[in-house]
């Protein structure tokens, strides 16, 4: 074995012992690493309580309700699978809409009500024209429609 | 007929190479990116959720990736540098290592402006943010490291193991988003899936990232011809070079070439 072959052995069991190592943090660090909670994890306890949080899903379409002569909004954020109503005072973002992600920082209350410090919005991946998306919108209605029948 | 690489490996036949070739990379750079912007920003339609605030995608993305491909790069030639002890692996990790933090800060600034008109704040402290922020602290941490030794295989030794084990971060940054809930939103461009992206969307971006590609070779191909004269100022065939033959000929002084270097960190200034 060559020296340079050794020092080249022990660079890729360097890597891979450091590899390794991080591995295990981030595996030990998994809760702490994730931004937002989904309402299915705060509904089962898995949110941290008594210090704010942030929760996040979709802004169910046709729950926004604002509140006469004030900035107060509520919304239920969910996951499909489970709901949580927010509660907000303030300025939403520009691509705050329903049927949309969002994320909200604040705490849960006693009940059952998060009320939110920050609210915002979260985009998907997906970049396409407006005509393409009314066209899918299209689709979607069409094939709705049709699977109701 | 096969091309000897190693003939290469030299800093004495790298430095004219690098010198023929950067101004073609360069050129190639303006010319994608002149034709990038124009798809991006001219042909391009609007986007439907984010209206014109995505269009920040042309310089968001492609520094991003060079931000992650560029320390990959420097990675590779730390490895070869420890491995084989060449000088201008060292040389070339060196070179690149300003190049990467300029793209990952440029992704990062680009990103907050993009952030605030659509999530609503400029920063939020999620994962893949957080570890492209860690990205530009290696890079500047290889740069400060360099410069707090003096002797300049010592330096390329410690430079070359920070930047090896800093390498664990580019793996997840980019899988950050799958990994964690993030605010980021998800990959629109990977190998294992369709793009999602209108395909002129995608083409712009496309060619906008092989302009940043070129520009990034172009960078550190200058980058490194300079590096080389700073480092092999004591060797004879850097006196031979045209711009450092006229002090080099003064008869009677001998050739300033064969003087060890002086021990100050000035940097030789090149007039081509």
């Amino acid at each position: 074995m060559k020296a340079r072959h050794r020092r080249f052995a022990w660079i890729a069991a360097g890597l891979v012992a450091i590899g390794v190592a991080v591995g295990l943090v981030l595996n030990a660090f998994q809760s702490n690493l994730v931004f937002f909670y989904s309402p299915s994890q705060v509904l089962s306890k898995e949110a941290p309580v008594g210090r704010p949080f942030r929760i996040g899903g979709m802004v169910e379409s046709g729950s926004l309700q604002r509140e006469k002569d004030s900035l107060t909004v509520r919304f239920v954020v969910t996951d499909t699978a489970q709901n949580v109503t927010v509660r907000y005072t303030g300025l939403l973002p520009d691509l705050f809409k329903e049927g949309k992600g969002v994320v909200a920082q604040g705490s849960l209350g006693p009940d059952g009500v998060f009320t939110a410090t920050e609210v915002l919005a979260k985009h998907d991946e997906n970049y396409m024209p407006p005509e393409a998306a009314a066209a899918i919108e299209q689709a979607h209605k069409g094939g709705q429609m049709k699977s109701s029948k | 007929m096969a091309t000897n690489w190693y003939h290469y490996a030299s800093p004495v036949t790298f430095y004219p190479l690098a010198g023929r070739l950067a101004p073609w990379f360069a050129a190639i750079a303006a010319l994608l990116a002149a034709a990038g912007l124009w798809i991006g920003f001219g042909l391009a339609p609007t986007d439907a959720t984010q209206g014109e605030a995505y269009r920040i995608i042309y310089i968001h993305v492609p520094t991003a990736w060079m931000a992650m491909f560029v320390y990959l790069v420097m990675a590779f030639w730390s490895a070869l540098a420890l491995a084989f002890n060449t000088r201008l692996s060292a040389m070339m990790a060196q070179a690149l290592a300003p190049t990467g933090a300029l793209m990952a800060a440029l992704a990062l600034w680009t990103g907050a402006f993009w952030g605030r008109p659509t999530w609503g704040t400029y920063w939020a402290w999620d994962a893949r943010m957080t570890s492209t922020l860690i990205l530009l602290f290696l890079y500047l941490g290889v740069i400060a490291l360099r410069s707090a030794i003096d002797d300049p295989r010592r330096a390329d030794r410690a430079c070359a193991v920070l930047t090896l084990v800093g390498a664990v971060n580019v793996p997840i940054i980019y899988f950050s988003v799958r990994w964690w809930n993030t605010l980021h939103q998800g990959a629109s461009v990977s190998l294992t899936a369709a793009p999602k992206m209108a395909s002129l969307m995608l083409s712009g971006m496309l060619v906008m990232s092989f302009a940043a590609w070129a520009w990034c070779i172009a960078a550190a191909l200058w980058r490194v011809r300079a590096i080389i004269l700073e480092r092999e100022r004591g060797s004879a065939w850097v006196a031979t070079l045209p711009g450092m033959g006229r002090s080099a000929g003064v008869p009677g002084q001998g050739p300033k070439g064969l003087r060890s270097p002086p021990p100050s960190r000035c940097a030789t200034r090149v007039s081509d």
